[in-house]
């Protein structure tokens, strides 16, 4: 169900955190869908039991799950894709805004592109 | 739930364990590594009541280990060398396992022909070492244990085995609390499934926290420029103008802190336990050395 990177330098409940907020905001999981339990997937993934329960902490912190005593985890809320969308372009933008400083572009060029990207649109 | 306390433990003139003290919580996966001859396996043969210390206790529970039936019936070992009878076959050796524990779990071991897939007849002795080690594995599971000591077993194990084996040990620690220790060198692995480092280092405990204490306390920085003086470094490295650098303390705390001496580059990186283990036995004297043969 989550795919686990070992070479990704995000730790692994980063990643579980991530892969089940990004499965909510494409629609795999839905509303009402339960979440495996902790026990499952430790063993389908062969990871610490406490790792899986940090993700689902704080997945429940952020209101995208609920937790049913002696049910289980459910999805109960919803990703605005639109935002996550827009923080992985932010992301992307800081990394090439970095490469570019480095590489000798100055902060007011790179400013004036930005200027000149909000006209580009009129 | 297990605890040593200030263990010492001489043979003739060598001191294998030095003032030795060690806590696994219930529940815990708790990896002891350390370099060869640490005093890794002597530790967990004190924990499983094998040796009695010179000084200090060995407790489970508050109960000492040391000839106590009780206790030491809700403790699954599986030592680095094996124990098999010469001619038991894995049906004997169940018998002489259920005769022992009184938790074993006989319908279990029938499900788990189909899981380690060995031989029910014919001496374990004669099967590869790594059927040998599931074998162990077969009998230790079913035995229903509190806490699984285990010495390196799944080193020798194929891929497909070793996740299998995992994925019994987890499954038993999410549901019921098991408390694992296990002693390896595949420190890439332990980094999963452990909650719980010791490192050891001649017959001392160098460094005990949980592992994500121990991965969010230590950070590698990458730096063109001026180290901060507040910062506490474990370990330096210079290459050209790059200084790669080893320091106690979270990634946000030296990110922040180096911002402001302006450098003109910098990265704050994560390190794996693998890399946590080689810095902080380097600052003993036990690294890679440069040696051109």
């Amino acid at each position: 169900m989550i795919h686990l990177d070992y070479r990704d330098a995000r730790p692994i409940y980063g990643q579980i955190l991530d892969g089940i907020r990004d499965q909510i905001a494409a629609g795999i999981l839905r509303q009402g869908d339960k979440l495996p339990s902790v026990r499952e997937l430790a063993a389908e993934l062969t990871i610490n039991p406490n790792t899986i329960q940090r993700a689902y902490r704080e997945l429940e912190g952020m209101g995208l799950i609920a937790t049913v005593p002696g049910k289980g985890c459910f999805v109960c809320g919803q990703v605005d894709a639109g935002a996550q969308e827009r923080q992985q372009l932010l992301s992307e933008f800081e990394r090439i805004t970095q490469l570019l400083l480095r590489s000798g572009v100055s902060k007011e060029d790179l400013a004036a592109l930005i200027l000149q990207g909000g006209n580009d649109d009129a | 739930m297990l605890k040593m306390k200030n263990v010492t433990k001489t043979f003739g003139n060598f001191k294998a364990l030095d003032d030795l003290s060690l806590t696994v919580p219930r529940g815990a996966v708790y990896g002891l590594v350390g370099p060869n001859g640490a005093g890794k396996s002597t530790a967990i043969r004190h924990l499983t009541g094998v040796y009695r210390p010179d000084c200090g206790e060995i407790t489970m529970d508050g109960q000492n280990v040391y000839e106590n039936i009780p206790i030491k019936s809700r403790i699954g070992f599986i030592p680095d060398e094996i124990f098999y009878y010469p001619s038991a076959s894995l049906e004997e050796m169940r018998k002489f396992y259920r005769g022992m524990y009184p938790k074993f779990d006989d319908v279990l071991f029938e499900r788990l022909y189909e899981v380690f897939q060995l031989p029910k007849k014919g001496p374990i002795r004669r099967f590869s070492k790594g059927m040998q080690k599931q074998a162990a594995f077969h009998l230790s599971i079913c035995c229903k244990p509190d806490v699984m000591i285990l010495d390196e077993p799944v080193d020798g194990l194929d891929p497909v085995m070793r996740r299998q084996v995992w994925s019994l040990i987890l499954s038993e620690v999410a549901k019921d609390e098991t408390t694992v220790l296990i002693s390896s060198h595949n420190l890439r692995e332990l980094e999963d499934v452990c909650d719980h480092v010791g490192i050891m280092d001649h017959g001392k405990m160098l460094l005990e926290r949980s592992l994500a204490d121990m991965q969010g306390n230590t950070t590698k920085l990458q730096i063109v420029g001026r180290v901060p003086q507040q910062l506490e470094v474990l370990h330096e490295s210079v290459s050209g103008r790059m200084k790669t650098v080893i320091i106690r303390g979270s990634a946000e705390e030296v990110a922040a802190s180096v911002q402001t001496t302006n450098p003109t580059y910098f990265d704050v990186l994560p390190l794996s336990l693998e890399e946590i283990f080689i810095y902080e036995l380097g600052g003993v004297n036990y690294e890679v050395k440069n040696i051109i043969l």
